[in-house]
């Protein structure tokens, strides 16, 4: 591993992002498939909803593997949250969500991404398509929001569409039906596989009239953040840019979950 | 910082053979299928209104339509390909024009080359990089991909192809390519992504040497 500190440097070089060591303090299992893994990391500098971190993983002869993941948790200075879905034949995320107890250390680096990010400075309204996993940056957002002052709330209305296969699935399951009553979010949830009894969401796959029923108006123009599987993501920006929203405010991350 | 690599004791990772692994730059891992990222919509020209721009910094400019550019001498490309986000793909195969003959039949219309270039794309996107990593071989205007038209899910109908740097760089649904006279930063690039991004000595975000 290079530290940089053998290259002179040019004018007024950018600072690295460093790999930092992180310190689990807490696990939560959110689905079957799903964990976050809540961390301490000293000398982290904070981040922006929306921003990602890389962490690597070494084994006992020196191998190394790194794999990025969205950051879960609203910006704070020493910890953040990461939450992690289990790929079966993946190199990573069985390690990080079958292996990692509440005190085991690994190494982290960033916040990353100056893109697909929301500051509260930013306002709204705000709309943030999910699919699957892809729920966890948007939900960044949405704890970010929550944090702001009451008035700066109020000035920014947030929807959320959020599509799971089932109701097992649903990662933040409770948090995401709490945050339903503040009166300036709207939750929209569709389970595209099976319905618990008496569900009363959508029970179909993203489509054009879902868009236009729970979507602010172009008129409004809103802030979209679509995150996903890839088919979601080009279906969900493709049909917001033909009812009428600018390309430039469709802000997309595809989200084939990294094993 | 960590001085010292944190040991996952149990972790093995899924290891690959020595000969696949010395074509995997650090930190990647190689991936089979062929994942899809860009930070916007889409976007979707008929082929009837594409067109390929080469312009100077004095304005010259070169322009091709689809046509036209199809009758440029093609290449087959067999190359692997980074993408910041960890994947390696191995032995990807493409069809497209060499920007090496792209330049020498603009320079017929006055077009001077320069020592930067900005790719830019339908949706806005841009990115910039050295003359010297576009010319001598090393990128193309790629339309197809694995012997289809190129998918616009994957920048098509054209894209850039520069596979010696990380995946950004190949710009997808290309449009043309502006000389600089100095090095101006692209989308990625003024947005926490490094300025050149060479796998092999791991140039992932601003600031890693």
């Amino acid at each position: 591993m290079t530290d940089g500190s053998d290259v002179a440097p040019s004018v007024a070089r950018p600072r690295r992002i460093e790999w930092r060591a992180a310190s689990v303090r807490q696990v939560i299992r959110e689905t079957a498939h799903a964990k976050t893994l809540v961390m301490d990391v000293p000398g982290w500098p904070g981040h922006a909803a929306g921003q990602h971190v890389d962490v690597r993983l070494t084994a006992e002869d020196g191998y190394q593997a790194q794999r990025s993941y969205s950051i879960a948790s609203a910006p704070s200075r020493s910890s953040l949250a990461i939450t992690i879905e289990r790929l079966d034949d993946g190199e990573v995320s069985p390690y990080l969500t079958d292996a990692l107890g509440i005190g085991d250390r690994l190494e982290l680096r960033g916040p990353i991404g100056g893109y697909f990010v929301w500051e509260p400075s930013l306002g709204g309204p705000l709309f943030l398509v999910a699919g699957g996993s892809g729920i966890v940056p948007l939900m960044a957002m949405l704890r970010t929001r929550a944090t702001s002052p009451a008035a700066a709330r109020a000035s920014t209305p947030a929807t959320l569409l959020y599509s799971s296969r089932s109701w097992e699935d649903v990662i933040y399951r409770d948090e995401v039906v709490a945050l339903a009553g503040d009166p300036g979010v709207k939750v929209f949830q569709t389970l595209t596989r099976s319905q618990p009894p008496g569900w009363t969401g959508f029970t179909r796959r993203l489509d054009a009239d879902m868009l236009t029923e729970v979507a602010p108006a172009p008129s409004l123009r809103p802030h979209i953040y679509i995150c996903g599987p890839t088919a979601l993501v080009e279906t969900a920006a493709q049909m917001l840019v033909e009812l009428g929203h600018e390309p430039a405010r469709v802000r997309t991350e595809r989200f084939g979950p990294t094993g | 910082m960590a001085d010292e690599p944190i040991i996952s004791r149990g972790f093995r990772g899924r290891r690959v053979a020595a000969e696949r692994q010395s074509r995997i730059p650090p930190g990647q891992y190689e991936e089979r299928d062929f994942p899809v990222l860009s930070a916007g919509p889409t976007p979707h020209t008929p082929l009837s209104k594409w067109d390929f721009t080469l312009r100077a910094v004095d304005g010259a400019t070169a322009k091709w339509t689809w046509d036209e550019l199809q009758a440029l001498r093609h290449e087959t490309i067999t190359r692997d390909i980074h993408c910041v986000t960890k994947w390696t793909k191995l032995d990807t195969t493409w069809e497209g024009i060499s920007v090496d003959t792209l330049i020498a039949a603009a320079a017929a219309h006055g077009v001077k080359t320069a020592p930067f270039i900005v790719a830019y794309s339908d949706g806005g996107y841009t990115t910039n990089l050295p003359l010297d990593d576009v010319t001598g071989g090393k990128a193309w205007i790629a339309f197809a991909y694995d012997g289809k038209p190129l998918h616009p899910e994957h920048g098509g109908p054209a894209r850039l192809l520069v596979p010696h740097l990380y995946f950004w760089k190949s710009a997808k649904w290309v449009r043309g390519i502006q000389f600089t006279a100095h090095n101006e930063p692209g989308f990625w690039e003024v947005n926490g992504y490094h300025d050149r991004g060479d796998p092999w000595r791991e140039q992932r975000y601003t600031g890693d040497p």
